[in-house]
């Protein structure tokens, strides 16, 4: 049987201010390396959320997004007429041709202009995405310089209430409504008539960027996709809305993920080195106890499987008070630049429990590898020399 | 001189040749040169000589802690100057108590748990682990300390409790190192007192290192040590 746990308990306790030390440099690094994966999950969270897995994007064969992208007006059509896409109950097919330009705004909290994604879409986008909704107002007219604004645009962009005039492409667009996408990336966007603005911004009046269309069900995809790449009229790629908009995520979140973690380890080996200060003193005021221990029987790998568990417990403790500590963060809302769309996103961290586990599993590592070499110190202590030890 | 006098199957230590020595850079410490000794089972032997005399690092070859640089040690017909590492400590669990004169009970576990500690490393279950350590602590006379940690314990209290963790696991051999050195002397005479009791009563093999003639007279047998070397034996019986 290996040493008792109380053992190591109450030896943290008793020797609690050197404990202190590992426990805070632990519990600082899990809490930043926390809040950066918690940010990149929410970006990708953000991002993901933004498409339906009932909806199918079309963009140009090759085109990697939307601004690369280019879908005529008969392009439209036909991917609307092909099979698998939803109908109203007149029979109308629920597609919709979009165009998006950047647009700068001031913020509201720095005052300096950021690029806002302003999408062009058909009367029917609401219908299109069932997750978009008005919250405020109402939907614009077809035909007429009007927008309605995401609720995110609207709280951090100076100039997008309600109601206001807004100047910006060579046109003057009044805002008529305010939607909300459930935290999506639509809700840092701006929506208008398609038509009115490739008018406005003086492009080809049939020329769209991408086509969006809500499908039958989750099971029609492929037979949508069949019939649109099959269609000798069309060179384009489909892709389920959801994975397109999470593919989208995955320069920022790769960017934030290398950042972050890299951080994270620089600051693991300050903790590191803290817990190993820690055990080494713990070993060194405990020589004659360690001595005493395997006198009495207990063999070398149970003298280091204790200590070790004692640098586990440290960690886990800093490891712990690391995630209390970042939980504040879960829902904080902040925005970045969006590296596909060159557009400002509005996005909310996210602390999962995935996250939260990873935190963990990241301070039982930082503990392991502070314990280590103490812990083999102790194991290897000569028994008659460490037992004269006062 | 030497002390080879056991007989037969009585003999519970045997000593033969034993030689260790340190090495301090270049320099070489003979601590114990070509020693000598047998002890029967149930014998009560008291190791006296002055400092550097090699009387712990004699306990501790027959404790198993240490290693002869060359020489036996046979312990109930285990030569264990022999075992490896590993087979050593677990023959230290099996057949060695250990008293130590600073009573080296770990402070933060309270009297029953570090009686318990040897125990641990027995297939014992907790309902017997929990039995020993109570009768163990009887014997002491510590029963009501059980709860007490070290440092609520007076010396001889320690001493005592350190004396339930060295039986608790009903060992062959009790190796004592000066352990009423950090005792005044009423409650070192109880201490030598239960360590005469055990040797008598419950017939346990008793290794003492002291200074003290007073304790030494207690022993069946008083062993001299001086650099390295049985000098003189006394047995009891040849004292008076």
């Amino acid at each position: 049987m290996a040493i008792p746990i109380e053992y190591n308990l109450r030896s943290i306790v008793v020797r609690w201010a050197s404990a202190l030390v590992a426990v805070i440099g632990i519990a600082g690094t899990v809490a930043v390396f926390i809040v950066v994966l918690a940010m990149g999950q929410g970006f990708k969270a953000t991002l993901a959320s933004s498409g339906s897995s009932q909806n199918a994007i079309v963009l140009r064969g090759g085109a990697n997004s939307e601004m690369e992208s280019v879908v005529t007006l008969e392009e439209t059509k036909v991917i609307g007429d092909a099979a698998g896409v939803a109908r109203q109950v007149g029979g109308t097919p629920l597609y919709s041709g979009e165009v998006v330009v950047i647009a700068p705004f001031p913020l509201r909290s720095s005052g300096t202009d950021a690029n806002v994604q302003v999408r062009g879409v058909s009367a029917l986008a609401l219908d299109v995405r069932p997750n978009v909704h008005l919250v405020e107002g109402r939907f614009f007219q077809p035909g007429l310089a009007e927008l309605v604004i995401g609720r995110n645009a609207s709280l951090n962009y100076e100039g997008l209430d309600l109601g206001s005039e807004v100047q910006f492409g060579g046109g003057t667009w009044t805002v008529v409504g305010i939607f909300e996408s459930g935290g999506s990336s639509f809700d840092s966007e701006v929506w208008c008539d398609a038509t009115v603005l490739n008018q406005i911004y003086k492009r080809p009046e049939n020329i769209f960027q991408s086509v969006t269309v809500h499908l039958n069900s989750i099971e029609a995809h492929q037979e949508f996709k069949d019939a649109i790449t099959s269609d000798p009229r069309l060179n384009v790629d489909v892709y389920r809305e959801r994975d397109y908009y999470e593919q989208q995520s995955n320069t920022i979140q790769t960017v934030i993920r290398q950042l972050g973690v890299s951080l994270a380890l620089i600051m693991a080996v300050g903790a590191v080195f803290a817990a190993l200060n820690t055990m080494y003193s713990a070993v060194a005021a405990r020589i004659r106890e360690i001595a005493t221990l395997r006198a009495l029987g207990f063999s070398p790998a149970s003298v280091l499987l204790s200590f070790l568990l004692e640098s586990v417990i440290i960690a886990l403790v800093g490891g712990a008070i690391g995630c209390l500590v970042s939980l504040p963060f879960n829902g904080f809302t902040t925005g970045t630049m969006n590296w596909q769309t060159f557009s400002h996103l509005a996005f909310a961290f996210r602390v999962t429990p995935a996250i939260l586990i990873a935190g963990l599993a990241f301070a039982v590592i930082m503990g392991l590898v502070g314990g280590l070499p103490p812990a083999m110190r102790a194991a290897r202590l000569p028994v008659v020399v460490a037992l004269r030890e006062l | 001189m030497v002390r080879v006098d056991c007989s037969g199957t009585d003999c519970l230590v045997q000593v033969r040749n034993l030689d260790k020595k340190y090495y301090r850079g270049n320099e070489v410490i003979d601590v114990l040169r070509g020693l000598n000794l047998d002890v029967s089972a149930g014998e009560f032997v008291a190791f006296m000589g002055p400092s550097g005399s090699g009387k712990t690092t004699l306990l501790n070859l027959i404790g198993g802690l240490d290693t002869p640089t060359s020489g036996t040690v046979t312990v109930g017909g285990e030569e264990i100057n022999d075992l490896s590492g590993r087979r050593l400590t677990s023959w230290r669990a099996r057949h060695v108590g250990f008293i130590f004169q600073m009573y080296n009970l770990i402070p933060v576990l309270t009297a029953y748990q570090n009686v318990q500690l040897p125990l641990l490393l027995t297939g014992l279950s907790k309902a017997e682990r929990d039995r020993h350590v109570h009768t163990a602590l009887e014997l002491v006379g510590l029963a009501d300390r059980a709860k007490h940690y070290p440092g609520q314990l007076s010396g001889g209290e320690e001493q005592r409790v350190a004396i339930a963790r060295a039986i608790v696991a009903d060992p062959t051999l009790l190796l004592c190192d000066e352990p009423t050195g950090d005792l005044d002397r009423e409650t070192g005479d109880e201490i030598i007192e239960i360590l005469h009791r055990l040797s008598k009563e419950h017939e346990k093999t008793v290794l003492m290192v002291t200074h003290d003639p007073l304790a030494a007279e207690k022993a069946d047998s008083q062993l001299h040590l001086e650099k390295g070397l049985l000098v003189e034996a006394e047995r009891r019986g040849e004292i008076s």
